[in-house]
C-alpha cells in the first residue's frame, strides 16, 4: 500500500506507512496461529494423536487408527475454520453497516430467522437436502435482518445500538416461541431440530463442506468488496454522501454479504453465537477501524477462535463433546457485558 | 483548484414528508468568498445547507453546480468539488488522527487503488494547515473539542475541494476554539481561495467573518448582502423577534449586535 | 380540572370493567371443561358445599389451576409494568432481560441433570430467578445506574444462559426431555394447592407494596436529578421497586414456569385500554391474568392438539411484539 515516495516527506507520511507495517505483522502472526491451532485440532480429541501421526495422515497413510481420527478430524477442523471466518465476516460487516458496536448475527435475531425458516421447512415442506437448508435459511436470515433493521430504526434517531439490540432480542424470542409452538406436536421434528440448535461442528462431511463453500466465497467477496463503502459509512451518512459514497446502495449490498454468509454458515452448523461480536472488537484493538485491514483479520481470527472452541470442546469433556456453540456463549457473553460497561451510557 | 467552481440553487422547495421548511428559494453563492447562513432555530437554514450539499432532493426547483444540477451529476464527481462538514460527524472508534484525515481522500480514489503520492502530501498538507500534525497518531476520541473540530476540517482539507460547506462548525465549541476554527477557515478562503458556506448561530462572529451574509426566515431568503447590509437592527428584530442596538465591532468596524431583552433596555435614543 | 376527574374516573370505570371481565373468566374456566358444571353447582363448590363429582372436578383441580393462572398473570403483568415503566422502554420486559432464562437454566439442570422434585425445582428457579436479576443488576451498575446498560447486559445474560439451556435439553434423556420442555414453555397444568400457595402469599404480600409504590414511578421517569428534586428518595424506591417486581415475577415463574410475552404484553394492552399514565399495574395486573386465563382456555379447548398456555401466549406475543416495536419506534419508545 505505500509505492516509493519523494525523499522529501513530512513525518507524518512516514508514519502512516509503519501502521501498514504493524498490520501486516499481526496478519502474519495470526496466520501462524491459525496453522498451530489446525494441528492441535487434528492431533487432540477423544484420542490424543501424535504429530507424526498427524502428518503421516495428511500425506496419505490411512491405515492406522490414529490415521483414521485424524482423516475424520480434518473435515471438522476445516468446517470450523469456514463457519468460524464466515461468522466473523459477518459480524464485522453487521458492526459495520449499522455502526453498531453490539451487532452480532445471534443478537440481532439473524440467526433466529435461519433457524424459523429452517424449521418452517423441516415441519412443513419435508425438506431434508441441505442444499435445500441454506437457501432456505439464506432467505430466513434475509427476512429477519430487515425486519430487525426496519424496526430498529423507526423514530427520530434512527438505528441507535439499543434499539437494534432491543429489536432483535424481541423479535429472537418471538422466533423462539414459533420455533416451540411448530415443535412442541412433533416429536420427529423436534430431535433434528434440537441437535442443529446448539451450533456444532461435529457432522461435518466433504460433501456439506462443498456445498456451502461457493456460498461462502460468494459472501466473502461482497464484503470485501464493500469494504471501501463501508469505511465512508463509518463516518456517518451525511458524510459519507458528502464525499462521494452511495450510502443506500453501500448499506444494502454490504448487508447482503453479511446475511449471506450469516445464513449459510447457520444452516450448516446451526445458530453458533457471539463469535460475530467478539472477534471484530478484537480484531480492532490490534489493527484499527480500516475494514480493508479489518476484514481479512476478522476472517482468521475468527477462523481461529472456533476452532480453538472446538478443541476446547472435545478435550475439556471427554469422551464426550461439548459443541462450539456452548462454549463461545460462554466466552462471548462476559466480553459482551464488558463492552457494554465499557460504553459512554449516552453512545447506547 | 484554481478554477472557481459555482454554487446555485433555482427556485427550491425543500420538504420533509408534507411538511415544506423552505419554500420557492434562489441563492447564488459567491466564488471564492466567505458566505454565512444565519437564521432562528428551524427556519430551514440547515435544511438549505443539506440541499445545496445533494443530500437532499428539492422537491421543486434545482441546485446547480456550474449551472448542471447536482441530481445529474456523479456523487463522486461532486465530492471533488464540494465538501460538506455535517453538524455532528461521528468517528469511528479508536480511529487515529491520521486515519480519519486519510478518509477524506475517496473521492479522488478508485475502488482497488493503491496510494498515490498526491494522497499522502495532501494528507500530509491538510494535517499541516489545521496544526494537528504532531496529533497524527492519536485517536481522535481522545482529543478536546477544539482539536477534534481542526481534524474534522484537516479531512475536508484533504479532500481538496474548491467549494466548502459547514452546517454549525463552532456551535459546540468554547470562545476560544470558535474564532480558532473560523480563522483557520478565513486562512482558508484567503490562501487557497476556497469558497466557504456555513451555517452559523452567532450572529456576531458571522458579521465578523463573513463576506456575504444570507438571513433565512421562515424557509425564505429574507435578506441577502454584506454584514453592514444585512444586520440592522429591524432585520434582527425581524429575523430573530429581538430588539437590539447594532453598533461597530471597536476591533473590526463589522456590526456588533447588543441584545436588549426585559431588563436591560437601551435608555438611548 | 375537570378534564382530569373525567379522565379518572374514566380510568376507574375501565379497570372495574376489567376486574369483571377477569372474574367472568375465572368463573367460566371453572364451569367448562370434559365435564361442564352450571353455575350454580361451581357456586355452591365454592362455598364449601360438598357436591357430588364437581366438589373433585372444580374444587381440586379447576380451582387450583384457574387461581394458578389468575395469580401468575396477575404477578406477570404488574411485574412486566414496572420493568418496562422503569426502564423506560416497553421492550425492557423480564423475558427479555435475562431473569426468566436464569429460572428456566436452573429449573432445566433441576429436572435433567438432579431429577428434582416439583417443588424442589420451583425452588431452585426461584432462587436462580432472584440471583440473576441481583447478578445484572450488579453488572449494570457501573458509576450509577443506567437503565440502557441494564437492558444490554441483561440481553448478554439471557444469551448465555439460554444456551446453557439448550445444552442441558440435549443431553436429556427423553422423559427429561419432555418435562423439561413442558416446564419451559410454561403450564398451568396439573395445579395443586402445593403449587399455588408459595405465589399467592408472595402476591398477596408484594403486590400491595407495589401499588404503593406506584405514584413515584411516574416522577422516577423524569430523570434522577428530577426525582430528587421533587422529593424522592431516588435509589431506595428504584431498589423497593425491582426487588419486588424480580420477586413477583420469580415466585411466578417458579410456579407455572416462564408463561411467555405475559409479563412483556400486559403493560402496553393496559396502556390502550386505560389511557397512559402513572396508575397501570392495577390494570396490567389484571390483564396478564386474562391473557393467562384466556389463552388456558384456547389452548385446551380450541384447536385439535392441547397446548399449554407458553405455547398460546407466546404465539399471540409474535405478532403483537411486532405491532408494539413498530409503534414505540415511531413515538420514541415510552409506553
Amino acid at each position: 500500500m505505500s509505492p516509493t515516495l519523494p525523499a522529501a516527506l513530512s513525518p507524518d507520511v512516514a508514519r502512516l506507512r509503519r501502521s501498514t507495517a504493524v498490520r501486516l505483522a499481526w496478519l502474519g502472526a495470526g496466520l501462524a496461529v491459525l496453522a498451530l491451532l489446525f494441528v492441535l485440532s487434528v492431533a487432540f480429541g477423544t484420542r490424543i494423536v501424535s504429530v507424526s501421526d498427524v502428518i503421516s495422515a495428511l500425506g496419505g497413510d490411512q491405515d492406522g487408527i490414529a490415521q483414521a481420527a485424524v482423516v475424520k478430524r480434518i473435515p471438522r477442523t476445516v468446517l470450523a475454520l469456514l463457519i468460524g471466518s464466515a461468522l466473523a465476516l459477518s459480524g464485522a460487516t453487521m458492526q459495520a453497516v449499522t455502526r453498531n458496536p453490539l451487532a452480532d448475527p445471534g443478537i440481532l435475531g439473524v440467526s433466529g430467522g435461519a433457524a424459523l425458516a429452517v424449521v418452517t421447512g423441516i415441519a412443513f415442506f419435508g425438506m431434508s437436502d441441505p442444499f435445500l437448508y441454506i437457501w432456505v435459511a439464506i432467505g430466513g436470515a434475509a427476512i429477519a435482518a430487515a425486519f430487525v433493521y426496519t424496526v430498529g430504526s423507526l423514530g427520530r434517531d434512527g438505528a441507535t445500538p439499543l434499539k437494534l439490540a432491543l429489536a432483535g432480542a424481541a423479535i429472537s424470542a418471538t422466533f423462539a416461541s414459533l420455533v416451540s409452538a411448530i415443535l412442541l406436536p412433533r416429536a420427529d421434528v423436534l430431535t433434528i431440530f434440537r441437535f442443529w440448535q446448539i451450533g456444532g461442528v461435529g457432522g461435518a462431511t466433504w460433501e456439506r463442506i462443498g456445498i456451502i463453500t461457493p456460498f461462502l466465497l460468494a459472501g466473502a467477496a461482497i464484503c470485501f468488496f464493500s469494504a471501501r463503502g463501508m469505511n465512508m459509512l463509518a463516518l456517518g451518512d451525511d458524510l459519507a454522501a458528502g464525499l462521494g459514497e452511495n450510502v443506500l446502495r453501500a448499506r444494502l449490498i454490504a448487508a447482503a454479504g453479511a446475511v449471506l454468509l450469516c445464513g449459510a454458515a447457520t444452516a450448516i452448523a446451526g445458530p453458533i453465537g457471539f463469535v460475530g461480536l467478539v472477534v471484530p472488537h478484537l480484531c480492532r484493538l490490534l489493527v484499527g477501524t480500516d475494514l480493508r485491514w479489518l476484514l481479512p483479520f476478522s476472517a482468521l481470527v475468527g477462523a481461529a477462535l472456533l476452532v480453538a472452541a472446538d478443541v476446547v470442546g472435545r478435550v475439556i469433556a471427554r469422551p464426550q463433546e461439548i459443541e462450539v456453540g456452548i462454549i463461545t456463549a460462554f466466552i462471548g457473553a462476559p466480553f459482551f457485558i464488558w463492552i457494554v460497561r465499557r460504553q459512554r451510557v449516552r453512545e447506547l | 483548484m484554481t478554477q472557481s467552481h459555482h454554487l446555485s440553487a433555482e427556485g427550491i422547495t425543500l420538504a420533509y414528508g408534507e411538511r415544506s421548511v423552505v419554500e420557492k428559494l434562489d441563492i447564488d453563492i459567491a466564488p471564492g468568498r466567505i458566505t454565512a447562513i444565519v437564521g432562528a432555530n428551524g427556519c430551514g437554514k440547515s435544511t438549505l445547507l443539506r440541499a445545496l450539499a445533494r443530500l437532499i432532493v428539492p422537491k421543486e426547483g434545482e441546485v446547480l453546480l456550474d449551472g448542471t444540477s447536482l441530481q445529474r451529476q456523479q456523487s463522486k464527481e461532486i465530492a471533488r468539488v464540494l465538501g460538506l462538514l455535517p453538524q455532528r460527524p461521528i468517528a469511528p472508534e479508536g480511529i487515529a488522527v491520521a486515519d480519519l484525515v486519510g478518509r477524506g481522500r475517496h473521492p479522488h480514489q478508485r475502488m482497488l487503488a493503491r496510494w498515490s503520492p498526491r494522497d499522502y502530501t495532501a494528507v500530509a498538507d491538510a494535517l499541516a494547515a489545521t496544526g494537528v500534525s504532531d496529533l497524527s497518531e492519536r485517536p481522535v476520541d481522545e482529543l478536546s473539542g477544539g482539536q477534534q473540530q481542526r481534524v474534522w476540517i484537516a479531512m475536508a482539507l484533504a479532500q481538496e475541494t474548491d467549494i466548502l460547506l459547514l452546517d454549525e462548525p463552532t456551535t459546540f465549541l468554547d470562545v476560544a476554539h470558535q474564532v480558532e476554527v473560523l480563522d483557520l477557515l478565513t486562512d482558508l478562503n484567503r490562501e487557497r481561495g476556497t469558497t466557504i458556506v456555513m451555517v452559523l448561530h452567532d450572529l456576531n462572529l458571522a458579521a465578523r467573518y463573513a463576506d456575504e451574509l444570507v438571513a433565512i426566515k421562515e424557509g425564505r431568503v429574507h435578506a441577502l448582502g454584506t454584514p453592514e447590509q444585512v444586520i440592522t437592527e429591524t432585520l434582527v428584530s425581524e429575523v430573530f423577534g429581538l430588539d437590539s442596538l447594532v453598533i461597530p465591532d471597536p476591533l473590526t468596524d463589522k456590526p456588533l449586535v447588543v441584545p436588549s431583552g426585559r431588563h436591560h433596555v437601551q435608555q438611548l435614543r | 380540572m375537570a378534564g382530569r376527574r373525567a379522565r379518572l374516573r374514566r380510568r376507574t370505570l375501565l379497570t372495574s370493567g376489567l376486574a369483571l371481565a377477569l372474574l367472568l373468566v375465572f368463573v367460566v374456566s371453572l364451569m367448562v371443561g370434559n365435564t361442564f358444571y352450571g353455575l350454580d353447582k361451581v357456586v355452591r363448590v365454592l362455598l364449601g358445599e360438598t357436591v357430588p363429582g364437581a366438589s373433585f372436578t372444580v374444587g381440586d383441580l379447576r380451582l387450583p389451576r384457574a387461581t394458578l393462572g389468575l395469580i401468575s398473570g396477575l404477578c406477570f403483568g404488574i411485574a412486566g409494568v414496572t420493568f418496562q415503566t422503569m426502564l423506560r422502554n416497553p421492550l425492557a420486559s423480564p423475558d427479555i432481560i435475562g431473569i426468566s432464562s436464569g429460572a428456566s437454566a436452573a429449573a432445566v439442570i433441576a429436572i435433567v441433570v438432579f431429577s428434582l422434585s416439583e417443588t424442589a425445582t420451583s425452588l431452585v428457579a426461584l432462587v436462580a430467578a432472584l440471583v440473576t436479576a441481583a447478578l445484572i443488576y450488579l453488572l449494570a451498575n457501573r458509576r450509577g445506574f443506567a437503565g440502557m446498560r441494564l437492558i444490554l447486559i441483561g440481553i448478554g445474560v439471557a444469551a448465555m444462559l439460554d444456551s446453557l439451556v439448550s445444552y442441558v435439553l440435549s443431553r436429556a434423556a427423553t422423559w427429561d426431555l419432555q418435562v423439561a420442555m413442558q416446564w419451559l414453555t410454561g403450564s398451568i397444568n396439573g395445579a395443586t394447592w402445593a403449587r399455588v400457595a408459595p405465589v399467592l402469599i408472595a402476591a398477596a404480600v408484594l403486590v400491595p407494596v407495589l401499588l404503593l409504590h406506584e405514584r413515584y414511578l411516574g416522577v422516577l421517569r423524569l430523570g434522577d436529578d428530577s426525582a430528587s428534586a421533587l422529593g424522592v428518595r431516588v435509589q431506595r424506591t428504584r431498589i423497593v421497586l425491582i426487588v419486588s417486581a424480580v420477586a413477583l415475577l420469580a415466585f411466578a415463574t417458579a410456579a407455572s414456569g416462564p408463561i411467555a410475552f405475559v409479563a412483556f404484553m400486559a403493560g402496553p394492552i393496559a396502556a390502550r385500554i386505560v389511557g397512559p399514565g402513572a396508575s397501570l399495574a392495577l390494570p396490567s395486573g389484571l390483564i396478564g391474568a386474562l391473557l393467562v386465563l384466556v389463552a388456558d382456555l384456547a389452548g385446551q379447548f380450541a384447536f385439535d392438539n392441547r397446548y399449554p398456555v407458553g405455547v398460546i401466549t407466546g404465539v399471540l406475543g409474535a405478532p403483537f411484539l411486532v405491532y408494539l416495536l413498530i409503534r414505540s419506534n415511531r413515538s420514541g419508545g415510552s409506553i
